[in-house]
């Protein structure tokens, strides 16, 4: 890269020699007309529009493909250019239907744009041949017009080289090409993904959303926000017309970089469906009645204040929510510790990344991903393990396919024989609950073949001695054994993952066992052993499941502790947090979720206040959960949706969701991001830090309700981790914590110099199998997950009809020598029980799965956790809820 | 007893599909029948050339040269040729000029002016037999490289023999070898470009079915010199015989250590596989071909970087032609100074031509660069048939254009081929004669380049439909005065902005017909062309004939009675012109 000087239509430009003359235009302001180019892709040149005249070449160039030299003088807009370039367009719209006033697309089309812009007449004097196709409107979100397609082809390279896909091909060849989805039997019948890269991207109408509402663009305004769904935490503006969400536009921004998946495209529909809570609903005799807000307020305050006085403060709990931003939970936590004065606040990362932030917090120093999103595509080697990463965090599952393409090597251990699993250079297909076995085999080989760093263990960790006396004694034939794998992959694995800059992603599959804060910690060992962790593109990555699980836990909805990590039981801690809130904090850790239920069960907890959960589906056991809903006095329900949960409550707050509301949300990689209000609240319902900040004026009235902005200042006030943090500084590009001060730019990857905790530690683990195993009464394994289309306990995804006809219902997986031995076939139902309970489920055959397991989806109400166990992790309190023995019986 | 007799019976291509396996079998089966194996030897070789007059059987050693042999034939030649040593006269060439027969195959015009390096061992040796290779000093090339040249010498060799790519492009070999060989990196390729895709040329397959091992040995050659290990041939799975050949070739060289590990103790290590590919005529252009082979969809992608550059599995890659190839061993063998001797002052060597259309001798010859378009009608070619007007020569296939009268005496190379409009291209000759109709002509071109147009770049994909269009619109007698300009300006729009060298020279017949012959399409634009024959009323006395062969009965009339042709249904065939004996029916 070297600074050169080039000239565009006679205007000196400095730039440099890395760039194309298309970039280094548009980075001057002068935009040049392009269909294929696409600043992701290497250029394509296939449209033949971006022509310039380049002084002293004979030939018009191809801007998006020349790279600029210097000295070069060039032409945009000369008469040569202008000939050919509008020439070109002209034969585009001579194969193009000319139906631009009924076209979905229309003032958002390329083609349309250029033919105004350089003066194209719509009368074409080519007046020649036109192909016709049916539309393809098999799929449930899009269709494609081949008529309208211009074959830029930028549809098929970003479902291959950016998606990792490949669904999208051409087909034919000369005038008669078309685009086609693979196997050339319309889209649903294809490989397609239903991410939509390809609809978001097409330059005309031939790729479209099947629109549930008409509109013009011209209408519409655009806000741009952060997706409500997974922990990715993509950017996309929302266009919205008369307070209606129509479309989800995907922007090019960290971390998603123009990608979205099916459930950040298309699964919006909620936010404007008609079963939303629109009023607050208070119970009487068993039915809900519309109530104002006041009355709701008013009846809340009695009740709480009630229960604090006749029962004590940790007769109340509060459940904050990570689907709600980083300032809602401020509040809620705020709420609960400071006018009830419990710690008992939890919610719902106690099911899932509990044992990432125990064993993180004492290995390295916090639970959270070491890395950023965007080194995923520089790991040269990519573990995957206990987390089906192309489903649950569909963005970061195709940059791990750009990886692989950019020649990374991809380990994957799992279960299920996941997507990714055929990208694997190994696969190592383990039985559930067994990671630990595998991770200690895995190190065993390390050591022995000597493939260890022995520096970065002399230099940057503790308790190597103790460790690796327990690493000595590992059998790996016998873990072998117990992961029911081969040793030769685990010592591939090994091989691989330790002699290269190695990145291990994990997620649920590692975490919920009853030893999950061991399994976490075994992977610090494997990654402190390698010297795999401190460094750009390698480290610990623990993918986080919903959009702000991180945020939640940052902002101290945990009963251990207030926003930062910053522990209840530290007295300077508390010193700081009473003067700024001007009340005593309790010194005594509160209770974890599972025990908030159990306290709930035996009596001792008399109020709950859920705001944004729903744990009627998500906590394991469900008949021990509704048993113990039904037993609490008085439960509050704050939510967008009448849930499982809420009909349980005594009283129902309407909340907005994230497209109605200002905030934050902090997704994967520590990155805080701006939500935007995009729509005004539906109905009567309000965003949930503006409810909880009511309901404090309730109890305080002197209280004065504050923006999302003066919330987030005083959340950097008081936490030095996002003590750098401002709407402004945040506006364009979210920053990473650690955000030191308000210069501070952020922290890509943690840990470079020194871990948190100082020195890495590491912690000596045998292998401790999961709590129940397989017996001749409950012969199965039971695995839990998700899938691609819903999220979490469907409140949003289940409000979209058409994911909804994709998986109406609960399923299982099983191996095709199972299904046979007890003659199940595709689609037949069983019953799947457990000792706690059981569900119905349809039976889906794969051979992706072994004999001795099954896969349900946890998704779904009265499904998966009717039969998972609640034995829980002794340090952090997660459940085993990835391992359950059940049987299972045809209805 | 001694070897008394050997024949040489062709085994290429067009020969076969007239019988001549058979002809050895049944040649074979006599022979063994009178006991004569010892004596007698029948050798099925590659392609003699004179295609237009095959089968051919050529027996030594009395050099007698038999044409249009059918199998009925054999066992007259057995008896009279090979048993009692008597030529069968009416098996002789027919000379049409000199109107007498011809034994020996050098006295024929067709042979007399050609040189041949190429196709120097095509007809003479058994191609599926290495012996016969190694007897013409078959891999002493290689042996002579690998021994006593570097790299960087076997380079200065190709680039002072300036020898030019065959292909249709005319790089100058020596300095492609030479960007390849400069790239950092072990791994590399050679490639064979076998995909031979214009329509009526064929030397390319002739030479891997005449003289495959020439093309093994260059391609080792090329290896050694780029310090590539791995060589590649792409040859279109339509040509089976030259796939077997080569097939058997590369078993052969392998057993014989000419290809594989450690080339003649040198140290050097070179294998060739064959990928096949599936007849798109775009891969023949060269990063098309290397993402059909890659496995990708044949289409070719921009340059730079070019395949030197990043090529097969973006390593840096040679990608060179059949003929190309073809010329190598005898440049090593007999110099660069002997090579660079021959043809004009910027075109080295020899080309092969594959001859053909209106022309006595049809079939594949090659001339010394600089030979005229005369010299290879007129002499070579034995003239027009029916010694009808010589029109033009089609030349470099759908990338071409046409050389009128006007040109016959220019020399032809490759650059004074691009001055008057046409091009090289691989060779493809089509002569023309007063009756082809020049808008027809390029039409043919035009539906079979929009045909073969990958599609991915705009011009091409629509561009040249649209041109096709225009063209049928006009000769359907629909098009007008300002279609010309339309097509005119489509076709220079289209050579200037498409992707790759297929859409870049597409438009070359129409500009070229356009620029010698525009009256004629200006004849259909202004309709004042008449597409149909037409029958004289009074010579007409009503025989039926032209009524009963016409394809598309559009000539009605009773017996007896003249005979009417619709003229607008009439497709022009020419079938009831033949068929009138009575000389009542004109041309259009």
């Amino acid at each position: 890269m070297t600074n050169i000087k080039i000239k565009i239509n006679n205007q000196t430009i400095e730039t440099d020699s890395s760039k194309t003359i298309l970039q280094a235009a548009k980075d001057n302001g002068i935009i040049i007309p392009t269909f294929c180019n696409d600043d992701r892709l290497d250029p394509e040149a296939s449209c033949r529009v971006c022509v310039v005249e380049i002084e002293g070449q004979k030939k018009l160039q191809t801007s998006c493909s020349t790279k600029v030299q210097d000295g070069m003088s060039i032409s945009t807009n000369s008469d040569k250019v202008k000939k050919s370039r509008n020439e070109v367009i002209e034969l585009m719209w001579s194969s193009h239907p000319n139906d631009c006033v009924v076209c979905d697309a229309n003032e958002d089309c390329k083609l349309q744009d250029y033919m105004y812009q350089f003066d194209i007449k719509s009368e074409n004097k080519y007046d020649g041949f036109k192909r016709t196709f049916e539309t393809d409107k098999s799929n449930r979100f899009f269709y494609i017009e081949p008529d309208k397609c211009i074959l830029c082809g930028k549809c098929v390279r970003i479902c291959s080289e950016l998606q990792g896909v490949e669904a999208l091909g051409f087909n034919q060849r000369g005038h008669e090409s078309f685009i086609s989805f693979a196997y050339d039997k319309g889209m649903d019948f294809s490989n397609c993904v239903s991410c939509g890269n390809c609809v978001s991207n097409c330059p005309t109408g031939a790729l479209m959303e099947k629109s549930k509402t008409k509109f013009r663009m011209h209408k519409t305004t655009k806000t741009r926000t952060t997706c409500p769904y997974c922990g990715v935490g993509c950017q996309f503006d929302i266009v919205s017309q008369d307070n209606k969400i129509v479309k989800i536009e995907p922007l090019n921004k960290l971390p998603n970089e123009g990608l979205l998946c099916v459930k950040g495209k298309f699964a919006y529909k909620y936010v404007n469906h008609k079963d939303r809570l629109t009023t607050p609903l208070i119970k009487e005799n068993g039915a809900f009645r519309e109530a104002s807000w006041e009355e709701a307020y008013t009846l809340i305050h009695k009740k709480l204040t009630h229960y604090h006085n006749e029962f004590g403060k940790n007769s109340i709990a509060g459940l904050a929510s990570a689907k709600c931003t980083n300032e809602e939970n401020y509040l809620f936590q705020k709420f609960i510790r400071k006018y009830l004065l419990t710690n008992n606040v939890d919610h719902c990362a106690r099911l899932c990344h509990a044992s990432t932030v125990s064993g993180l917090a004492t290995t390295l120093g916090s639970g959270a991903m070491t890395n950023s999103i965007a080194e995923v595509k520089n790991n040269e080697v990519i573990f995957v393990t206990g987390t089906n990463t192309t489903e649950t965090h569909p963005v970061i599952g195709s940059f791990m396919r750009q990886a692989k393409k950019n020649g990374a090597k991809i380990i994957v251990a799992e279960p299920r024989k996941i997507d990714l699993a055929y990208d694997a250079d190994v696969f190592i297909q383990i039985e559930p609950g067994t990671n630990v076995a595998l991770f200690n085999a895995m190190m065993k080989v390390i050591y022995d073949e000597e493939l260890y760093d022995q520096s970065f263990i002399e230099k940057r960790t503790e308790n190597f001695e103790a460790f690796i006396k327990v690493i000595k004694d590992v059998d790996i034939n016998e873990n072998a054994e117990i992961c029911g794998c081969n040793v030769k992959d685990i010592q591939e694995a090994a091989r691989l993952y330790a002699t290269h800059t190695s990145g291990i992603y994990y997620a649920m599959g590692v975490t919920q066992h009853s030893n999950g804060t061991n399994h976490v910690k075994s992977i610090a060992n494997l990654a402190l052993m390698t010297g795999n962790v401190g460094k750009k593109n390698a480290g610990i990555n623990p993918l986080r499941g919903q959009n702000n699980v991180q945020g939640a836990c940052d902002m101290g909805a945990l009963p251990n502790n207030l926003p930062g990590y910053q522990k209840v039981y530290d007295e300077t801690v508390r010193a700081k947090f009473e003067k700024a809130w001007d009340v005593p904090i309790d010194k005594n850790v509160g209770l974890q979720l599972p025990l908030i239920v159990n306290g709930a069960f035996s009596g001792t907890i008399k109020a709950m206040y859920i705001m944004g959960e729903n744990p009627i589906v998500s906590d394991p056991d469900i008949t021990h959960v509704k048993e113990a809903f039904n037993k609490v006095d008085f439960l509050v329900v704050q939510d967008i949706f009448m849930t499982e949960t809420a009909m349980f409550a005594d009283v129902i707050l309407p909340a907005s969701t994230y497209a109605e509301k200002d905030g934050t949300f902090t997704n994967t990689e520590r990155r805080v991001q701006r939500v935007r209000k995009a729509i005004e609240p539906i109905g009567n319902s309000k965003p949930d830090g503006v409810i909880i900040q009511e309901l404090m004026q309730k109890f305080d009235p002197n209280y004065t309700i504050k923006t999302a902005k003066e919330i987030m200042d005083e959340i950097a006030e008081l936490t030095p981790i996002y003590q750098g943090i401002d709407y402004d500084r945040i506006d364009e590009t979210g920053l990473q914590w650690p955000v030191k001060d308000k210069q501070h730019m952020g922290t890509e990857f943690l840990y470079p110099e020194e871990f948190g905790r100082g020195k890495g530690y590491f912690t000596p683990i045998n292998y401790k199998g999961a709590a129940e195993k397989p017996d001749a009464e409950y012969p199965f394994i039971l695995t839990t997950g998700r899938i691609l289309y819903h999220f979490h306990t469907i409140t949003m995804t289940g409000k979209n009809e058409e994911i909804m006809e994709m998986y109406p219902e609960n399923f299982i997986e099983i191996n095709p020598i199972s299904a046979k031995k007890l003659n199940l076939k595709q689609d037949d139902y069983v019953v799947v029980s457990s000792r706690r309970g059981d569900t119905t489920a349809k039976v889906h055959v794969s051979k992706d799965i072994g004999e001795k397991v099954i896969f349900m989806p946890f998704h779904f109400a009265d499904g998966a956790n009717m039969v998972t166990n609640t034995v829980l992790d002794e340090v952090c309190k997660i459940p085993e809820l990835k391992v359950c023995a059940v049987a299972i019986a045809k209805v | 007893m001694k070897e008394r007799i050997t024949v040489l019976v062709c085994g290429g291509t067009g020969c076969m599909a007239s019988d001549s396996n058979e002809m050895v079998i049944q040649l074979k089966q006599r022979i063994k029948e009178l006991k004569m194996e010892n004596e007698v030897t029948i050798i099925k070789t590659g392609c003699f050339g004179f295609c237009g007059q095959g089968p051919i059987i050529k027996i030594q050693p009395d050099n007698v040269f038999y044409v249009k042999v059918k199998l009925e034939d054999i066992e007259e030649i057995i008896t009279e040729h090979i048993v009692k040593g008597r030529v069968v006269e009416r098996l002789l060439f027919d000379d049409p000029k000199a109107n007498e027969k011809v034994k020996e195959h050098k006295n024929m015009d067709f042979y007399k002016k050609q040189m041949r390096i190429a196709l120097r061992n095509c007809g003479f040796i058994n191609p599926e037999d290495i012996s016969e290779y190694i007897a013409v000093r078959g891999y002493e090339a290689l042996a002579i490289v690998l021994s006593e040249n570097t790299s960087e010498e076997v380079i200065t060799i190709m680039k002072d023999s300036k020898l030019r790519g065959r292909g249709g492009g005319g790089f100058p070999t020596g300095l492609k070898w030479e960007l390849t060989a400069k790239q950092p990196g072990n791994e590399k390729y050679v490639i064979c470009n076998a995909d031979e895709g214009d329509p009526g040329a064929f030397m390319d397959r002739s030479i891997l079915e005449g003289d495959p091992h020439s093309i093994l040995e260059a391609m080792a050659i090329a290896g050694y010199a780029m310090g590539a290990n791995t060589g590649i041939v792409y040859i279109r799975a339509e040509y089976p015989l030259a796939i077997h050949r080569l097939e058997t070739a590369i078993k052969q060289a392998r057993e014989y250590n000419f290809l594989g590990k450690d080339l003649f103790g040198s140290g050097f290590d070179f294998d060739i596989d064959i990928r096949l590919g599936a007849g798109a005529f775009v891969c023949g252009e060269e990063t098309a071909l290397i993402a059909s082979i890659e496995g990708h969809r044949g289409e070719p992608t921009k340059k730079p970087p070019f395949p030197s550059e990043q090529g097969y599995k973006d390593k840096p890659t040679s990608v060179n032609n059949v003929e190309t190839f073809a010329n190598i061993p005898s440049i090593i063998l007999k110099g660069a100074e002997w090579f660079s001797s021959i043809g004009t002052e910027n075109s080295k060597g020899t080309k092969v031509f594959a001859l053909a259309g209106k022309i006595n001798n049809i079939g594949l010859v090659e001339v010394p660069m600089g030979t005229t378009l005369r010299e290879i009608v007129y002499d070579i070619g034995g003239g027009i048939i029916d010694g009808k007007e010589f029109k033009a020569v089609q030349t470099g296939g759908p990338s071409g254009g046409v050389i009128t009268k006007e040109h016959l005496d220019t020399p032809i190379d490759y650059e004074s081929l691009k001055a008057i409009g046409s091009m090289m291209g691989s060779g493809g000759m089509i002569v023309l004669d007063e009756d082809n109709d020049m808008v027809e002509i390029s039409k043919f071109y035009l539906d079979f380049t929009q045909d073969e147009s990958c599609g991915k770049c705009t011009p091409c994909r629509i561009g040249t439909k649209r041109m096709f269009e225009i063209l049928e619109r006009l000769t359907n007698l629909e098009g007008c005065p300002e279609d010309l300009d339309i097509l005119e300006d489509l076709a220079h729009n289209i050579k200037n902005s498409s992707l790759c060298g297929l859409g870049q020279s597409a438009p070359n017949p129409v500009l070229s017909t356009l620029h010698y012959f525009r009256e004629e399409y200006e004849a259909y634009a202004n309709r004042t062309i008449s597409k149909s024959y037409k029958i004289i009323e009074e010579k007409c006395i009503g025989c039926t004939k032209c009524s009963r062969v016409c394809p598309v009965e559009c000539i009605t009339g009773k017996v007896k009675v003249p005979h009417i042709i619709d003229e607008s249904a009439c497709i022009a065939c020419g079938a009831c012109f033949d068929a009138c004996r009575f000389d009542a029916i004109i041309k259009p």
